[in-house]
């Protein structure tokens, strides 16, 4: 049963997203489509036509992503269509979704399938430190956390990406070189996003000209709650031309909301199909800075928002829930939301990541239980 | 007057300054001494250990923390809110351990002076355990004790309430915070101290009350790595040995089980044995 996007729902969206999916009427893939022999094996073949000729999925920092979103340009046309299609998504049913969410949270995962969750956690954190207090040192430190996470246990996997301010992504690509591990940065003016474009713009080329893989960019929250959807469309369409690397290539771009900041599920809704239309490659709860940060009904909207997106276009994107996220069993939660919700297709640190500082010492302390039998503290683990 | 129903009163587990059900939801008969069914109490789990250890080292910095004096104010008023519900704690240790009404009440009032002569030793524990050390040079030299940290406490089986009192307040007094498995058949006075001690203005945390199997709690809290020191007070000497055995992996402190007469003066013994001696060299006229 899925709650969010019901049977009502899909009625009421039935001129918008739906029916520019991939199963519209469309000129697209009638070119395409084979002719089949008469008779019974034809008549299947006429019926599973749509399916074979279905967009393959391309992911949404790839070069086919750009051709998928131009599909629904109609809708992000001007001003008053985004608005008539963001404001035509269906309404989300709060009851249904928080309980689907605090359903989602009681799974009990146990020995073999804890310790593969606890690695598969590891491998998925963007290991984060935003503090006007970061020093070189303290990056470096973490960066080494981020290769080897426990020094005591080679075989804990190597965390996805350090995250960092613009000005210590050089540090960290220095640090991290031959690692595999990409150095995210925050930019556009994080974490309230109170700055003119041109100001984020060169902020977002700063910390892409130092080497940063990931950029993770605010969208500006005044402009969403005031309903300006389109200029918050297009500085999130600036930003993404800024990730480009003059050699080829991008930056990876993730859009945070702060869904704190938000007031309502609807405008989460609203808001996430708004990034994917624009480009986004991730889509991130929060910023870790306010009050509320990542919750599970929100970060289950944000999944069903991405389901529906790619059920529709065929583009994958990303999520990050960050923020307020500390303990194994919170991370357990997360995952199996992920997997009830998109499938496994998502449960790679390309498509799912966890925004969190203390996390990891979570769950290298529950992988020392695992391992040894006995509990272990917080002697055990470094402190930053 | 119509005939009204009494309430039976659901004992709880005392965790991190709550009063938490065990998280396997099982909870075990406690019968007097003649076997009459008295109440249930919770069967705590290996995790509600688990959790009692999160719970005592959160509060360790800040007990640990706080004035020798003001420690001594709160343990002092532990022994006030007991003194106020000695009714209580009288019918319930004469139930748990089989006493006469006069001698259970005996026992309650020891244990109340007891929390007061602990309380006492709060600025004192410092004069006969540390020192200040003669040095061949213009230097200070000085030892002072310091709490070893997390405690995991096997409480006497025999003593309900004056014995675990007896190895509480020693551990606690000197800034250390305390796991306690309560007495296995005699469970009900301990979980009732519970109630006494989250209104003294303790801090949540510094005393966690389990009740439960000691044989399935002292396993795992004896090979915890977060918990720093362990008193076996009430474990049996065959487990004993091999709890001692588990302790040794992180070279924990550990009191072993000895026949002791509760209602005895204690002595300093229990007091001195949770302590670790920090000495500094104090360069003089710099």
């Amino acid at each position: 049963m899925r709650y969010g996007i019901g049977r009502a729902d899909r009625r009421g969206r039935a001129d918008g997203a739906r029916a520019r999916g991939p199963y519209a009427r469309g000129a697209r893939h009638a070119p395409t489509r084979p002719t089949f022999p008469r008779g019974m094996t034809g008549c299947y073949a006429r019926r599973y036509a749509p399916l074979v000729t279905m967009p393959t999925t391309v992911p949404a920092y790839g070069k086919e992503a750009a051709g998928r979103l131009a599909s629904m340009a109609d809708v992000t046309a001007d001003d008053g269509a985004l608005r008539r299609f963001l404001h035509g998504l269906p309404g989300v049913d709060k009851v249904g979704l928080e309980a689907r969410a605090a359903a989602l949270g009681t799974r009990s995962v146990k020995t073999t399938a804890k310790a593969y969750a606890i690695d598969l956690a590891v491998s998925m954190i963007d290991l984060t430190t935003l503090e006007g207090a970061d020093t070189p040192g303290k990056v470096r430190a973490l960066c080494a956390k981020g290769i080897n996470p426990d020094p005591t246990d080679r075989t804990v996997p190597k965390v996805a990406a350090i995250c960092v301010y613009p000005d210590m992504v050089a540090t960290a690509k220095e640090a991290l070189a031959g690692s595999g591990i990409h150095v995210a940065s925050v930019a556009t003016a994080f974490p309230a996003g109170r700055a003119a474009l041109p100001v984020k713009l060169a902020d977002v080329r700063d910390a892409v000209a130092a080497g940063a893989d990931e950029i993770d960019m605010v969208i500006d929250r005044g402009a969403f709650l005031a309903g300006r959807y389109r200029s918050v469309f297009e500085e999130i369409k600036a930003v993404k031309e800024a990730c480009a690397r003059p050699a080829g290539g991008a930056a990876h771009l993730k859009v945070i909301f702060e869904t704190g900041e938000l007031q309502t599920y609807d405008n989460v809704r609203r808001v996430s199909w708004l990034a994917m239309l624009a480009g986004a490659d991730f889509i991130k709860t929060s910023t870790g800075k306010v009050s509320v940060n990542a919750t599970p009904p929100v970060t289950l909207l944000m999944l069903e928002a991405v389901r529906d997106f790619h059920e529709a276009t065929g583009v994958q994107v990303g999520v990050k829930p960050a923020g307020g996220i500390r303990t194994t069993k919170d991370a357990m939660k997360y995952l199996v939301m992920v997997n009830e919700t998109l499938g496994g297709r998502w449960l790679t640190p390309d498509w799912f990541r966890f925004g969190a500082s203390s996390l990891l010492n979570d769950l290298l302390m529950q992988r020392q239980k695992l391992s040894t039998g006995r509990y272990s503290g917080p002697d055990y683990v470094t402190v930053d | 007057m119509a005939d009204r129903l009494s309430v039976f009163k659901t004992y709880k587990l005392y965790v991190g300054g709550k009063f938490p059900r065990s998280e396997s939801g099982r909870v075990y008969e406690v019968t007097d001494s003649e076997g009459n069914w008295l109440a249930h109490a919770p069967l705590a789990s290996r995790k509600d250990a688990r959790d009692a250890v999160v719970a005592a080292r959160k509060a360790f910095g800040g007990w640990s923390g706080a004035t020798a004096y003001n420690r001594g104010q709160i343990l002092y008023r532990v022994a006030e809110m007991l003194q106020g519900r000695r009714a209580q704690f009288t019918a319930e240790v004469a139930a748990a351990e089989g006493l006469p009404e006069a001698e259970a009440a005996a026992q309650v009032d020891a244990a109340v002076d007891r929390w007061v002569w602990y309380a006492g030793w709060s600025d004192k524990v410092a004069q006969i355990a540390g020192s200040a050390n003669p040095v061949a040079g213009p230097y200070f030299n000085l030892s002072s004790p310091e709490p070893t940290g997390v405690v995991a406490v096997l409480a006497p089986q025999e003593s309900s309430l004056l014995g675990l009192v007896s190895v509480i307040a020693p551990a606690i007094v000197t800034g250390n915070t305390v796991v306690a498995v309560a007495s296995e058949r005699a469970p009900l006075p301990a979980l009732s101290l519970a109630e006494a001690l989250a209104t003294s203005d303790l801090p949540d945390g510094v005393v966690n009350l389990l009740s439960g199997r000691t044989a399935e709690l002292g396993a795992p809290l004896a090979a915890h790595q977060d918990v720093n020191a362990l008193d076996l007070a009430g474990a049996d000497a065959e487990s004993a040995a091999e709890l001692e055995a588990a302790a040794a992996d992180n070279l924990k402190r550990v009191r072993r089980p000895a026949p002791v007469d509760w209602s005895a003066d204690p002595g300093t013994g229990r007091l001195l044995s949770f302590l670790e001696t920090k000495t500094v060299w104090h360069p003089m006229g710099v």
